[in-house]
């Protein structure tokens, strides 16, 4: 469902993206590995369409990416290093900021249910300027998932959240794994990968390194493949 | 059409009530123009006749400086958590983000206006303009906030890739706002102080109103090209 072709991605003098040519099928859970400034997120903005790449193809559905497919946007769920909430609402304002962009229709009911599902009941009409990171990190989550998205775009969204937040996040994107929600993360969170990828594509300077099905796989064989061993022994 | 009206008004709505809420670009704007009228009440005898020539030059100072305030914090704020992407990865039109944020700037300017111009005429004894004078100044008091707010939202989204951002955009602005503020000036001066040549302010009017079509058409056709770089 999503195919990037050969995308390489330049900035200045720097290449940051040499050629990543990437098949990800409806309902697959992916993720992507790599060191800090392999070009993960660079990736994961140019299928999200926050950056232009400098040359190949990004499809979804076999359809390029264009600017004015709105209903492509419609499809996707990002959630970037930065929360994109306002500070001085509070999260029900945020999210009916975020259901009026998207349009949807008579959403409060949905987003109470969100702002209960990561536990955020108790601070509803609280300004999140004085949220904590974990906090802001949980409402961030909700706001990617509102629109109710088949596709999933997460850039390490496992930061900052605590114990219980992990455990409450990993059964939503399971559950939304099994309605056949597409999810692509980015992360550095082993234990996590685990529980919900069954694929892990490595990034090495800007190239895929390794493609593989790590369902079932320990997740010392998952650090192996990262450490580009695995396949070795 | 559908990705355009209704996020634009999302998004105008959006910075009302942030402001609404924080009251800070209000505050600074009005305190900002409230200096200007006392420094000048105080540097200038207002009972002086001649004094009063002054008037529309002030009105414009107000409007430019504190619209230079507003504009400035309104992309500026996007960008704290990177709002401007969070605009961007939803199904809007980027267009509508430049629509919104006209809207809500135009909304901020004409507020601080609405208060301190009055208080201008108070201050320097201006005697109450007629009925058909009082229109064409209403007229051309919008006209010329409405295009220099056109040119000044899409230069401020410009501004904001810089790190100088607060310097860049009065940079840019000068040399663009320059023949709306000519025109504004004159056609306020015309319509305040010697109100027989209306006619006159009348061209200057036409002026201002092709001014504002282009730039806001401008505006709106290239507010996409700025967003991304
Ligand atoms: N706007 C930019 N200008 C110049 N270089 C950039 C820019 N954005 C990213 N880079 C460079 O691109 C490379 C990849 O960045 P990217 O953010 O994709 O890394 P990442 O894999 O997400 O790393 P992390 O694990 O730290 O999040 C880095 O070397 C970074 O310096
Ligand atoms: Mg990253």
């Amino acid at each position: 469902m999503i195919e990037t072709i050969g995308i390489t991605k330049t900035i200045g003098e720097k290449m940051i993206l040499r050629g990543v040519n990437l098949r990800i099928n409806q309902g697959e859970s992916v993720a992507i590995l790599g060191t800090n400034g392999a070009g993960k997120s660079t990736w994961l903005k140019i299928v999200a369409g926050l950056l232009k790449q400098s040359n190949g193809d990004v499809l979804l559905d076999g359809v390029p990416r264009k600017k004015d497919d709105y209903s492509q946007q419609q499809r996707l769920g990002y959630l970037g290093h930065q929360s994109f909430l306002y500070e001085a609402f509070s999260p029900v304002e945020n999210l009916q900021f975020f259901a009026k962009l998207y349009q949807l229709k008579s959403p409060d009911k949905r987003i109470h249910q969100l702002i209960d599902d990561v536990g955020l009941s108790f601070f509803k009409h609280e300004p999140i300027r004085s949220f904590s990171r974990g906090m802001i990190q949980r409402l961030a989550i909700a706001r990617a998932i509102l629109h109710e998205p088949d596709v999933l775009l997460l850039d390490e969204p496992h930061t900052g959240l605590d114990q219980q937040a992990v455990s409450l996040f990993n059964r939503l994107l399971l559950d939304l794994k099994a309605e056949g929600v597409t999810i692509i993360m980015v992360t550095h969170d082993f234990p996590q990968i685990n529980a919900i990828c069954d694929r892990a594509v490595i990034l090495r300077k800007g190239k895929i390194a390794e493609d593989e099905c790590i369902r079932g796989r320990p997740v010392s064989w998952i650090h192996s493949l990262y450490e580009g061993e695995a396949l070795s022994s | 059409m559908k990705h355009l009206f209704a996020p634009a008004m999302a998004i105008a709505r959006k910075d009302l009530y942030a402001e609404w809420k924080t009251k800070q670009t209000i505050t600074t704007m009005l305190i900002f123009s409230g200096l200007v009228i006392v420094t000048f009440s105080f540097a200038f005898d207002p009972s002086n006749q001649a004094v009063s020539a002054l008037v529309p030059g002030m009105i414009w100072v107000i409007t430019i400086f504190s619209g230079i305030l507003g504009l400035n914090r309104s992309f500026t704020q996007e960008k704290q958590n990177d709002h401007l992407h969070g605009l961007m990865v939803a199904p809007v039109d980027p267009s509508a983000i430049y629509l919104g944020k006209c809207l809500a700037n135009l909304i901020f300017v004409l507020l601080v206006q609405i208060i301190s111009v009055p208080l201008l005429f108070l201050l320097f004894d201006f005697q109450v303009i007629s009925g058909v004078g009082l229109i064409y100044f209403v007229m051309i008091v919008f006209l010329g906030t409405f295009g220099f707010i056109a040119v000044g939202t899409l230069l401020a989204a410009l501004a904001t890739h810089s790190k100088s951002s607060e310097m860049l955009l009065p940079i840019l602005l000068f040399p663009l706002v320059t023949p709306v503020v000519i025109a504004a000036v004159q056609a306020t001066r015309i319509v305040l102080v010697d109100q027989e040549g209306v006619s006159a302010a009348l061209s200057w009017m036409q002026l201002m109103a092709a001014y504002d079509v282009i730039f806001f058409v401008v505006g709106f056709l290239l507010f996409e090209h700025v967003l991304e770089v």
